[in-house]
């Protein structure tokens, strides 16, 4: 499983890429995520200008299958959103650390960077959920 | 973890696994829901060739003198049309004309018939089908009625290339097996029920084979370059063809009529459970229609239960939606007022709060060649 180690995670699959003052942050999907939704073929993204809140949902992501939610990693205001993506949603699965990345933010309280999961700790998560898979069912 | 436990197995299982397909529950069972993704397996069904694991389905075999006379009285089409080999589409009505299970029938000897009908519906139709033999008064030597289904597996084989890979299991097969008919054939060296009958819009087959032999054909149709598929395929292919899917477009309180199944409810029939009110829908009209639909633009796609409106006023409910994979779009099935179901009448999907324009299209959604 890819997980870079220059990114922040979220115990719920988002990542955060800071920019180097730590004044806005980059929002993605990470491939375990991507993979767990399977083909991706609409997002709902929130506009530039929107104000969103950390922890709860700011944007939904349409597999074939079914809707799931986005959970804002941090609290801020959206200043971009990637265009390319919602015209190829597809590009989460192809690249979901890359040119899937959803939208970015300026971030109102950096105080909440300090919620955020390092690259081990979010390696740590995923091992915790794929160990039972491996003698007994997975899991529904 | 207790109510998993208890999720039962196909014969498929173990190869499942192997494959590393992605397991869910549905309708009692553990199956796969997709290997690879979605999207390949329902592009390998619509261009080359798919097989699903269908073992969870139910299979009953009604036999005896009287097993026509009492099919004819349970079901919704005329079963006095089959020859041997032959089978048909049917609908199990309760006694408000709504629906127990739609199901295929086939005639598979003189007087011997398959019924093979959904495995969330098990649990529901052999009592129903019990009750409804015993309230005709046959002495029970001239019925017999045997619920196979805990050991049968099946198989589905179905897209464009599906006659090329049953013929290299059974040489000659796909000619002496016409659409709509069943033979007995002998398939990985056991003698399996053999149809040509699918819920994909494509050619194929589907098989009914004997619970321990079913992971070796399962395994020769691997050889044949047969693309694992599961339940979310499945579920795209019949949307886009607008098959209906029990639970969905079909329940205790919804009629064949409704559901625009007219053409296979034979009212030329003396009776049948629930004649009177397919007879008096069909005379007078129902309150609901099943339309099928498509999104006029980009959205996210439709899913079950999302509000239908017209004019800004809510008129109904999606049953099933999804983006289809071979039209790129959302599309999807609902029930709406019969006035607001003409071609072309534009419908609003409330998607989130929002509503997004769709229009009624013609059944199926999905044609080949356009």
């Amino acid at each position: 499983m890819n997980i870079p180690t220059d990114l922040k995670y979220t115990e719920s699959h988002e990542w955060v890429k800071l920019s180097k003052n730590n004044e806005t942050a980059t929002i993605g999907l990470t491939d375990f995520a991507q993979e767990e939704l399977t083909d991706i073929v609409y997002l709902d993204l929130p506009k530039v200008g929107d104000e969103i809140e950390a922890t709860t949902e700011c944007a939904v992501v349409e597999s074939v299958k079914a809707a799931s939610d986005i959970y804002a990693p941090l609290s801020g205001k959206v200043i971009e959103v990637n265009q390319a993506v919602l015209d190829d949603p597809a590009l989460v699965n192809e690249d979901a650390f890359g040119k899937g990345w959803l939208f970015k933010i300026k971030l109102a309280d950096p105080a909440e960077l300090e919620e955020l999961l390092s690259d081990s700790d979010y390696e740590e998560i995923l091992s915790e959920k794929e160990r039972p898979d491996e003698d007994e069912d997975e899991e529904k | 973890m207790s109510s998993e436990t208890q999720l039962k197995r196909t014969p498929l299982y173990e190869s499942h696994r192997r494959l590393g397909a992605r397991l869910v529950e549905f309708g009692g069972w553990e199956m796969p829901v997709q290997y690879d993704g979605i999207l390949a397996e329902h592009n390998a069904v619509r261009t080359d060739c798919g097989m699903f694991d269908i073992s969870h389905m139910g299979e009953v075999r009604v036999s005896g003198p009287q097993a026509l006379a009492f099919l004819n009285h349970l079901l919704t089409n005329d079963l006095a049309k089959l020859s041997i080999g032959q089978g048909q589409y049917n609908l199990m009505c309760n006694g408000r004309g709504g629906t127990v299970d739609d199901l295929y029938a086939y005639r598979i000897g003189e007087q011997e018939y398959l019924l093979i009908i959904n495995a969330s519906r098990i649990e529901a139709d052999v009592p129903h089908i019990h009750v409804i033999a015993a309230s005709m008064g046959f002495p029970t030597s001239d019925i017999q009625i045997e619920n196979c289904s805990d050991y049968t597996g099946a198989i589905a084989v179905q897209g464009p290339r599906s006659a090329a890979v049953m013929e290299a299991l059974s040489p000659g097969i796909a000619t002496e097996i016409k659409r709509n008919r069943i033979a007995w054939k002998s398939l990985a060296g056991v003698n399996a029920l053999v149809a040509r009958t699918g819920y994909t819009g494509e050619d194929g087959f589907e098989m009914v084979i004997p619970a321990e032999a079913t992971a070796a054909v399962w395994d020769l149709l691997l050889k044949q370059g047969a693309k694992p598929c599961g339940l979310g395929a499945r579920d795209t292919l019949r949307t886009e063809m607008c098959y209906p899917l029990y639970g969905h477009e079909l329940d205790e309180d919804t009629s064949a009529i409704e559901a625009g199944l007219a053409k296979f409810v034979a009212l030329s029939k003396i009776a049948f459970v629930g004649k009177e009110h397919l007879q008096r829908q069909t005379l007078s009209g129902t309150s609901k229609t099943l339309v099928a639909f498509r999104m006029s633009g980009r959205s996210a796609p439709p899913r079950p239960h999302y509000p239908l409106a017209v004019g800004g006023k809510t008129v109904g409910e999606v049953t099933s939606g999804t983006q289809s994979p071979s039209l790129g779009v959302g599309i999807g099935m609902g029930y709406v007022p019969p006035v607001c179901a003409t071609g072309g009448q534009v419908l609003e999907v409330e998607i989130r709060g929002k509503r997004f324009p769709a229009e009624i299209v013609a059944k199926p959604i999905y044609r080949k060649n356009g």
